[in-house]
């Protein structure tokens, strides 16, 4: 379902119907070109919810597209662009959020949850290495008796 | 006339829902066989109903009656057939009716095929089944009736979303479903096992088929899915961590992780607990990502169904039954006893550290895709959290799984011999590290290490999955002996090695495209030509050509290699007019398994942007997919879910469909 609804989506989004990155914008530079297409990728089109402006055709991705050059033209480290554009967008318009109080969570649960999981496993792993008594005999109730009962007595006529 | 029968059968079919939820579960806990007995009739007749209220709407979109909203919202009587038939669920009402059917389809399957099971056990299964059903066909008639007339009928409709007006959406939703809704038995075992408070080898080989089952269809949805958004959206991505594509991927990681805890349960009887959890979380999941794409709740280019009562509604299911079910799995797997003795390094071992990883994996894509959300309702704050967060998490959690695949499969049960299974790498090793070196000096200066590194694990994974069939054959004295010794292998042992040679295919596919895709941005004109990878296309001309709903605006190139005609491409701007709304239409040229990709942008005066891509080894990625979902092909008929099986089912079996699979296990 998950395309279907994207493409609904992005032909909303699309009427303008250009394509992104389109060859008036580029730099002469490739270097620079190459800096500018990478960040392109981390930043996000704000009209366009889940969308880089490097594959994004809306008029804003357009125009911070250029805004990326301009600043990577005059001098910007790229660290330099992003604060400039959090500053100008808030963080919203980063795909890769940056770590701040808010985001503390987002980027430690990966690091949490596999320690826990790996101590977890490890724990496990531990505790199997002896049998467990008590898993071995599960009575079997009447019905399953005297099912057994029939079988073997089945077995013994042939 | 229809429409109000296929309403009255949607209504039908949720009292007949009821009384399956109720009915057999109180027949299981007074051990009456008349009252279980009436699990399969009405699992049969809410099947049965709600069939005949799908093929009713499906016949309103073919006669193309506008006197039904849907209908007049979705469709167009010059529409092609194929999409007159494929948009009845490419809608909101239409793809709930669809996830229903489903539903009941696995329900009734359920009750009729299970019939080696404890009759219980089975009439608790069928009842849960009903549940679900019951709490799904509510939603439709009480928030989403397709079948809501349009009165005065309108004269024409407004047609089907153009993107959508494509085989992708006739073949992915269907696929998909049958892998998202078909957990849900999985579930209603889990759920059953708890109320009968009995859990053994036993219900890990009733569950191991269905998982297996729901696992291949989601498998190949979420893979078609991929190649649509990839060759119809125009820039040639092929996934884009979005959270709708997040929503049936956490299912599928929890799928597999519980295809792997299932085995040892089924073998060593342990995991046992963990096992029944993983069932519940894989289903919760599916409900989940249900809510997600159904109620518009994410900021996501997806969230178009934006009405607040079906998110509330949603969201209450799957309270009410991802709670219940923690609920009960609190209550009662306290009872459950652990099994059997191992040590860590075995096969057992081998597959909690495929737990440990996928899970882990699962539990990351679950908080980028939900910490937005939850962020935005505690504070109000809005971030955006997309495919750089991901790839930084998911990838390395990737790694060390993958790097142990082939392990696994090498190791004994209870106790396995580490050194062995490594020397018996060794041929694969040396087969990774000249590929990986091969790979990383024609790759440039700047992809050298990912694309060596990459390389190297892809053909690690794919020498390697064959590790385990090479092992239990080469005791055979000649040639012959040891075919035999293949052909008479286990269907599993067959089936986990090509699931994890599709893997390794799939891995070798991304590694290439991410190392060695060339791409060109540029303007051409007519008479212009451009040089790609070795490919050069010449733009040849440019034509306007109608379609039956639309106008292509059409750029014709021809391609030769080495001065050689291979191929002519012709990728268009296409039109809409119902809709107004443009598309573009990638033209895309096989070369054994890679691509050349071309679309077409902006169109000034005589001058057109034209994107063109290299992309090799591309069709790899989906290949793989298609590979590991033949893996679990294979592994249904094995032997061990054919024997004990009574006859009719087995008069059945021949027919190749995978109803019939599901019914030879």
């Amino acid at each position: 379902m998950s395309r279907l609804l994207a493409v609904v989506a992005l032909v909303l989004l699309f009427a303008a119907g250009a394509r992104a990155a389109n060859p008036d914008e580029m730099l002469a530079d490739p270097v620079l070109e190459e800096r500018a297409r990478e960040l392109s990728k981390e930043l996000r089109c704000l009209v366009c919810q889940n969308q880089s402006i490097d594959a994004s055709d809306a008029d804003l991705a357009r125009d911070l597209r250029l805004l990326v050059r301009e600043r990577i033209q005059s001098g910007d480290t790229d660290d330099e662009v992003l604060a400039y554009l959090t500053d100008r967008y808030g963080a919203f318009v980063r795909l890769k959020p940056p770590l701040t109080a808010e985001t503390v969570v987002l980027w430690g649960a990966p690091f949490v949850v596999v320690v826990i999981a790996l101590l977890a496993g490890g724990l496990y792993l531990r505790s199997r290495r002896r049998p467990d008594d008590a898993s071995e005999a599960v009575p079997l109730s009447a019905e399953e008796e005297a099912a057994l009962a029939a079988l073997l007595a089945e077995r013994k006529e042939r | 006339m229809l429409n109000e029968l296929g309403h009255y059968a949607l209504v039908l079919a949720l009292g007949v829902a009821i009384i399956q939820s109720v009915v057999p579960l109180i027949g299981a806990r007074l051990r009456d066989p008349r009252l279980m007995g009436l699990a399969s009739p009405s699992a049969v007749a809410t099947f049965v109903l709600v069939a005949f209220s799908f093929a009713a709407l499906t016949v309103a979109y073919i006669r193309s009656d506008f006197s039904l909203a849907n209908v007049v919202e979705n469709s167009h009587s010059a529409k092609p057939m194929i999409y007159k038939i494929s948009g009845v669920w490419g809608n909101h009402e239409g793809s709930m009716l669809l996830w229903v059917l489903i539903l009941a389809l696995f329900g009734m399957l359920a009750a009729v095929l299970a019939k080696q099971m404890p009759a219980s056990l089975r009439a608790c299964v069928v009842a849960v089944q009903g549940w679900i059903a019951t709490a799904f066909l509510l939603f439709i008639v009480m928030t989403s009736n397709p079948f809501e007339r349009m009165l005065p009928a309108p004269m024409e409709g407004s047609d089907l979303n153009p993107l959508l007006q494509d085989i992708g959406l006739a073949i992915h939703p269907p696929l998909l479903y049958v892998g998202y809704v078909g957990f849900s038995i999985v579930f209603a075992f889990a759920v059953a096992a708890l109320i009968e408070g009995r859990l053994d080898a036993a219900w890990a080989r009733w569950v191991r088929p269905w998982t297996l089952v729901s696992w291949l269809f989601l498998t190949l949805g979420i893979a078609m899915g991929s190649y649509w958004a990839y060759y119809e959206l125009g820039w040639g991505g092929w996934w884009f961590w979005d959270p709708v594509e997040n929503a049936s991927f956490m299912p599928w990681l929890a799928g597999t992780a519980l295809l792997h805890s299932a085995a040892v349960m089924e073998k060593r009887d342990a995991l046992k607990v963990w096992t029944v959890l993983l069932a519940l979380i894989t289903f919760s999941l599916s409900l989940l990502g249900t809510f997600l794409v159904r109620s518009g709740v994410l900021t996501s280019v997806h969230a178009f169904a934006s009405d607040p009562t079906r998110g509330v509604f949603i969201l209450t299911i799957l309270a009410i039954f991802i709670g219940g079910a923690f609920t009960l799995f609190a209550v009662r797997a306290g009872a459950l006893k652990a099994g059997g003795a191992f040590a860590p390094m075995s096969r057992e071992g081998a597959l909690v550290f495929n737990n440990v990883f996928l899970t882990t994996a699962c539990a990351t894509v679950l908080v980028g895709t939900l910490y937005p959300l939850v962020l935005e309702t505690l504070t109000g704050d809005k971030i955006s959290v997309g495919p750089p967060y991901f790839n930084l998490t998911f990838i390395p959690l990737m790694v060390p799984l993958l790097v142990a695949m082939p392990f696994g499969p090498l190791l004994a049960w209870k106790r396995g011999d580490a050194a062995a299974a490594a020397e018996r790498m060794i041929a694969a090793a040396i087969v990774a590290v000249l590929a990986g070196a091969v790979s990383g000096w024609l790759a440039g200066t700047e992809t050298a290490l990912t694309a060596s590194l990459g390389t190297a694990l892809a053909a690690f994974l794919i020498v390697g999955s064959f590790a385990e069939v090479a092992l239990r054959t080469e005791r055979a004295s000649s040639f012959g002996g040891r075919l035999r010794r293949l052909v008479n292998l286990p269907r599993a042992t067959w089936g986990a090695a090509f699931g994890h040679f599709g893997v390794g295919l799939t891995v070798l596919g991304i590694v290439a495209l991410s190392a060695f895709e060339t791409e060109i941005i540029r303007d051409m004109k007519v008479g212009d030509t451009a040089e790609i990878a070795g490919y050069r296309l010449d733009f040849r001309s440019a034509e306007q050509r109608e379609g039956p709903n639309y106008t292509d605006a059409v750029a014709i190139f021809t391609v030769t290699k080495g001065g050689v005609p291979v191929a002519r491409m012709e990728p268009a701007r296409r039109f809409y007019p119902v809709r107004q709304m443009p598309t573009t239409e990638a033209a895309i040229k096989t070369f054994g398994l890679s691509q050349l990709y071309v679309t077409l942008g902006e169109v000034d005066g005589d001058t057109v942007v034209v994107r063109l891509f290299y992309k090799p080894l591309v069709l790899l990625i989906w290949l793989g997919a298609v590979v590991a979902s033949l893996g679990g092909v294979v592994s249904l008929t094995d032997r061990r879910f054919r024997i004990g099986l009574p006859a009719p089912a087995r008069r059945r079996a021949p027919m190749a469909t995978p109803a019939n699979a599901e019914a030879s296990a």
